[in-house]
């Protein structure tokens, strides 16, 4: 039952973003592209969206101590803005403008069955993996601790 | 050019909207497409079994949509390279980023992180100016 409810919240996902335009990289770089052909329509899918996860959120969390399947809200702990946050982003933002999919419109464009969607996705797996192993290798000594013990 | 389609986008994004806060419900998690596609990436996390079992419904609602005749309309402007680099560097990036524009964009405003705040600003800025270099400084794909 409990995976019944996630495949279907996930079908809800995969919908609203073939059904908004979010899968379509035409209409993504056409939203981006202010000075050429631009097409306003995603504002409204970001609308849409906060339309109800804003006050559905609220609820939630004013009414309930816990989810109905699990103990507790798993909510992303980290407050600090670093370069790491900013940069990523940045990354992403490249990346997105490069290519017009973001991971969350990619996954469903892959239903519908055109190629472009699966080699996006086959390289966004890449770059993870790629991503992965920097953070592993610490590789900009961002962790404090191993630039305190390094020896000149 | 596409068509403007301030309704349908609208109501995409209701839903969209919904399947965030019927997570938030069921399984206290976040929707965010960075952490459930990292989740089955190997080394897969401990949870991995919904993030699968959400990605198999976010696949499979299109299919039957795209199988059931509905037109979806669907065009990648731009050549192999860019959707392979544009992949790598996307890949790279909500990684260090920690989220993308389900996580941040929408899970993350909703809920007001601050965190989400400038993530968001962040891409959306640099995707715009991307999209500007690409098209209007270097004559386009």
């Amino acid at each position: 039952m409990r995976y019944v409810t996630v495949f279907l919240i996930g079908a809800l996902f995969g919908l609203g973003i073939v059904l908004s335009g979010m899968g379509n990289p035409a209409k993504v770089l056409n939203f981006f592209d202010l000075a050429g052909t631009f097409d306003p329509s995603l504002i409204f899918v970001m609308a849409g969206a906060l339309s109800v996860a804003i006050p559905g959120y609220a609820l939630i969390f004013r009414r309930r101590q816990k989810p109905i399947f699990g103990e507790t809200f798993v909510l992303p702990k980290a407050r600090q803005i670093d370069g790491r946050l900013v940069g990523g982003s940045a990354v992403f933002g490249i990346g997105w403008g490069i290519a017009g999919f973001c991971p969350g419109a990619a996954i469903p464009a892959l239903g519908l069955g055109h190629g472009g969607a699966f080699i996006f996705v086959a390289s966004l797996l890449t770059g993870i993996v790629i991503a992965r192993a920097i953070i592993r290798a610490d590789f900009f000594g961002a962790t404090p601790k191993t630039a305190g013990q390094q020896k000149i | 050019m596409t068509e403007f389609t301030p309704l349908l986008s609208f109501a995409g994004g209701l839903l969209i909207g919904l399947s965030a806060v019927t997570l938030m419900l069921f399984w206290g998690r976040i929707a965010g497409m960075t952490a459930i596609l990292g989740g089955i990436v190997p080394p897969l996390d401990r949870d991995w079994a919904w993030k699968a079992t959400f990605l198999a419904g976010a696949i499979l609602a299109p299919a039957v949509l795209a199988v059931s005749g509905v037109k979806v309309e669907f065009d990648v402007p731009v050549p192999l390279a860019a959707l392979i680099i544009g992949g790598v560097v996307t890949g790279i990036g909500v990684t260090f980023g920690s989220g993308c524009t389900s996580g941040h964009g929408i899970c993350g405003l909703a809920r007001f992180s601050k965190r989400s705040a400038v993530a968001t600003v962040t891409f959306m800025v640099f995707a715009f100016i991307t999209t500007y270099l690409i098209r209007h400084v270097f004559g386009g794909f």
